[in-house]
């Protein structure tokens, strides 16, 4: 295949005629699966819907239409099954807000026994439902490397409940339970975790993190997991206008600056080590990224706290260099 | 065939004839027999196409359980105590569900103050989560139940709970009849589940219910779990015409014909008290025994036919629903409202402390004579001295507080 | 003492004392198997406390010729088993056990040692530990201690105990605890006969 690279806008959306049909996105297609479908009530501009229908419908593509979802409480599920309305095309099964990574290790288990293995499955969660309460049932899944492709879509917070802080917000992010109150400035340094790095420590055949900002990295992530077998973890930013205080039609520039900044760092790695990062074109000051959101906007005006924005910059920094995020060539 | 055999590895090897096709279980003290047989009988190639999952907490595993039957699978798990509580959220989950699992619960208490001793409160706990709720009284009913649970579960998509004392029948060594693959398949046709996970047939199973479908939703359900009274009565029906046993049903009566005074329990109590029957009636007292075997759904009209003869009843808990009296003594009371039926409220045996052929000749024996109270909860075994001690220290402790 | 209890109770009950790790539960369950094979009805049960070895256990049997219906513990015992002779000290060792009942305690010194008095106990010596370091190279004292509780009160026969240890125990293992259980039982005749010499002397 010729390796393309396009530098104009647009040239990262789906559909695109200017490109070899075989490189076109599952989306571009008249015949995508359409896994979860229009009429669902997400907020508009929301990223976790444009991930959830990008990373389905390419699963569906990949697993010739061979393929189940356990999907935990949350936004995705909330918005995409008000009874007596469904917005799924898919099999699909609403677990509960911890254990997606369980009932899917269960389902996987009994289609095995079954003999019906041939039908793959994907597991579904926010960043509460994996980080947070789902840790424990997720770190079985992974240890038993149970047969499941688990995807969280990260927006960082616990937004459905309101906008409340979870292990994957950011530093100094506003949310509802950290304010940037009395001498607070939003959510403390030195928290959180990374699920990524959890996982590559578990040793999984894959794991790997991607955005709604790059649709064709995204499903060829998801391409490459339904290839595989054994427990598989994806990790997707996607902004949410609601939580982040971003425009709904920034959603998938946030995220590009996100990635730009080094305040996302997109990889790859199998067996525990990382094997392709996602390189950064022209990196960006974090401010950049930063000032789009009302979540960060403490930050900024007078006085704002630059020595935090310095601070988040620093980490930034310390990220790039860590995953080697500007070396060589730009992807 | 008749076999010297533990418990638990009788209902190990009965679930395993009841080809289950994913076990997922954690250990809990008093369970740990169970699963470990079946890990070591399906690793043995003795129960077919299983799989078992080693999961990471009783959450994981009912949550499992969830998932293998939700894609069409016969699933099973077992539990005690903190592990039933630890996956409490997941209970509903799958009687809303209608997902036909079965768990065994090896009876144990509920800490704080943690103790791995027999009692029933952690059943108890659980009583409204929409799950059956079966209570062997010995190991041989203990083993024909599971494969009971296994034939209502799927006849009503309506999960299951098998209910067997801790230690005290887990870890008893007796003759026990395990039922063979023959008599278990003639009593469990292969799975076909109400919905599944299909590419086929695509649907989504576990929407947002809101105010306007809920209470349809809860008040079917409420039917349902009525109708397991009927259902109950008829897989034990032909669980007898398969094995020629008699167990399982709504309730077992003991000596109940002219009985006066009757005594009402779960589990293996029952067999202490057949023979302190037994002993009394041969003192001419005219006593009896009614074992509860299906506590959920309560068998309100059973129960109310057969103590509605006898002047007095005393209800014999193994767990206290702490501010507020009894479970079991509770749904006695409101059976025979409007009755002139005494009912005694009595609780012993909490945390292990075994309920002894001494504590139930003299509970019946004061119930009959009329020494035994009715108007409160009698906790029939406290060691009065002990509590009232630590009563005073607590009162000593209060004051210099001050 | 067959499976009758001598007042005309319908089981004899035996209970097991010593430490985790010496097979005390396994004891218990091995005489039931026994009675079993003989056609009784018997149940094992033993009392625990959280696994450790060192600790002390206590396991019970009840042998009867009806089926046995209860699973209340056993606080009256026709018999007591002392496993570990360092477990005589423990208060409570001796409770309920039916005066005349035998107390059979694995020791190598005579009973008249043990410094047990104020008993009504019918008290049995059997070195059984050295009897099974002999055979098995390790303290094991179980199996010696099951063929003395048949010789002495023929709850159970040596064969139908022996048939017992062999379908537990495998190959070697199954056949020294065998040996030992047959060792344990000639010890118990022996001590018979010497208490009716004694008798007869006396």
């Amino acid at each position: 295949m010729t390796e393309l690279k396009l530098y104009q806008v647009g040239t990262f959306a789906a559909g695109n005629r200017l490109l070899d049909p075989s490189q076109r996105t599952e989306q571009s297609h008249a015949g995508r699966a359409n896994s979860i479908t229009s009429g669902h009530r997400a907020c508009r501009g929301c990223g976790e819907a444009l991930g959830a229908r990008v990373v389905l419908d390419a699963a569906m593509r990949a697993s010739g239409g061979r393929m189940v979802t356990v999907n935990a409480t949350g936004c995705l599920e909330v918005f995409s099954t008000p009874y007596p309305e469904s917005a799924w095309r898919v099999p699909w099964l609403h677990s509960l807000f911890g254990n997606a990574a369980a009932v899917a290790s269960g389902v996987a288990a009994s289609l095995q026994a079954q003999g019906r293995d041939d039908i793959r499955v994907v597991a579904q969660a926010g960043d509460g439902g994996t980080v947070d309460i789902g840790i424990g049932c997720l770190s079985g899944m992974f240890e038993r490397n149970d047969d499941v492709l688990f995807v969280c879509y990260d927006n960082q917070g616990y937004m459905n409940t309101g906008v409340q802080r979870s292990g994957a917000t950011p530093a100094a992010a506003s949310t509802a339970t950290t304010r940037p109150v009395g001498s607070r400035v939003g959510n403390a340094f030195g928290t959180g975790k990374s699920l990524p790095v959890i996982a590559m420590a578990h040793e999984l055949p894959f794991v790997a993190t991607a955005t709604v900002a790059d649709l064709h990295d995204l499903e060829r992530k998801v391409v490459t997991a339904m290839g595989m077998h054994g427990a598989r973890y994806l990790h997707v930013l996607v902004p949410c206008p609601l939580g982040w205080g971003t425009s709904s039609a920034d959603t998938v520039r946030v995220a590009r600056l996100a990635v730009e900044s080094g305040f996302f760092p997109v990889f790859e790695a199998h067996d525990g080590e990382v094997t392709d990062v996602g390189r950064i074109r022209r990196q960006v000051p974090v401010a950049d990224y930063l000032r789009l959101q009302a979540r960060f906007a403490h930050l900024f005006g007078e006085p704002g706290h630059p020595d935090v924005v310095a601070r988040l910059q620093r980490q930034a920094d310390r990220s790039i260099a860590h995953f080697g995020l500007l070396e060589g060539e730009p992807s | 065939m008749l076999r010297q055999v533990e418990g638990s590895r009788a209902v190990a090897e009965t679930v395993a004839r009841c080809r289950p096709d994913v076990v997922a279980a954690y250990p809990i003290s008093p369970q740990t027999h169970i699963v470990e047989a079946l890990s070591d009988l399906v690793a043995e190639g003795r129960a077919g196409r299983c799989r078992f999952l080693m999961v990471e907490s009783e959450f994981g595993a009912m949550s499992a359980c969830i998932g293998a039957s939700a894609a069409g699978g016969r699933a099973y798990t077992a539990t005690a105590s903190q592990g039933l509580l630890f996956m409490a959220e997941a209970l509903p989950n799958a009687s809303g569900l209608r997902l036909p699992i079965v768990m065994t619960v090896a009876n144990r208490a509920l800490g704080a103050p943690i103790n791995i001793w027999n009692d029933h409160s952690d059943a108890m706990s659980q009583r409204d989560a929409g799950w059956i709720q079966l209570f062997a009284a010995s190991n041989q009913e203990a083993v024909d139940l599971h494969v009971q649970a296994f034939a209502v579960a799927e006849s009503l998509h309506v999960p299951v709970m098998v209910n067997m004392d801790g230690f005290v029948l887990t870890h008893a060594v007796e003759a026990i009849d395990v039922p063979d693959q023959e008599q278990v398949d003639a009593l469990l046709p292969p799975f076909r589940p109400l919905h599944v996970l299909d590419p086929e047939h695509p649907v989504t199973i576990g929407a947002m219910v809101g105010p306007e479908a809920f209470t349809e939703v809860k008040y079917l359900e409420a039917r349902r779990q009525l109708r397991a009274l009927d259902v109950v009565g008829e897989v034990a029906g032909r669980f007898h015409d398969v094995t020629g046993r008699r167990s399982g049903g709504l309730t077992s009566s003991y000596r109940l014909e002219d009985a006066d005074v009757v005594l009402v329990g779960l589990g293996s109590l029952l067999g202490t008290a057949a023979d302190v029957v037994d002993e009394l009636r041969d003192q001419g007292m005219a006593v009896g025994l009614l074992g509860v075997t299906c506590l959920r759904p309560w068998p309100f009209d059973e129960v109310r036919d057969t103590l509605a003869r006898a002047s007095r009843v005393v209800v014999l808990n193994r767990a206290v629903s702490v501010g507020a009296g009894t479970v079991l003594g509770g749904d006695v009371r409101l059976t025979l409202a409007g009755t002139p039926v005494v009912v005694h409220d009595v609780v012993s045996g909490l945390g292990g402390r075994p309920v002894t052929r001494d504590l139930l000749r003299r509970l019946l024996t004061d119930a009959a004579e009329g020494r035994l109270s009715d108007h409160e909860l009698v906790f029939a075994d406290l060691d009065e001295s002990l509590a009232a001690r630590a009563l005073e220290s607590e009162l000593d402790h209060e004051e210099v507080g001050r | 003492m067959s499976a009758s209890g001598a007042d005309g109770r319908t089981a004899v009950e035996v209970r097991f004392h010593g430490r985790g790790g010496q097979g005390v539960v396994t004891a218990a369950e091995l005489l039931s198997v026994a009675a079993f094979a003989q056609g009784l009805a018997a149940q094992a049960i033993p009392s625990f406390g959280s696994e450790r070895t060192g600790a002390p256990v206590v396991a019970f049997c009840r042998v009867a010729h009806r089926p046995i219906r209860s699973h209340d513990p056993i606080t009256n015992p026709d018999a007591v088993i002392v496993q570990d002779p360092t477990m005589l000290q423990i208060p409570g060792i001796l409770d309920g056990l039916r005066p005349g009942g035998l107390l059979l305690v694995n020791s190598a010194r005579r009973p008249e040692d043990l410094g047990l008095t104020g008993t009504s106990a019918r008290l049995v010596t059997v070195p059984a530990s050295e009897l099974s370091r002999s055979r098995l190279g390790r303290p094991v004292p179980n199996t010696v201690l099951l063929g003395a509780l048949a010789g002495l009160t023929g709850i159970v026969s040596l064969s139908a105990l022996q048939e017992a240890i062999r379908s537990r125990f495998s190959g070697d293992a199954g056949e020294h605890n065998a040996a030992l259980a047959a060792d344990g039982h000639r010890v118990a005749h022996e001590t018979l006969a010497e208490g009716d010499s004694r008798a007869q002397a006396g």
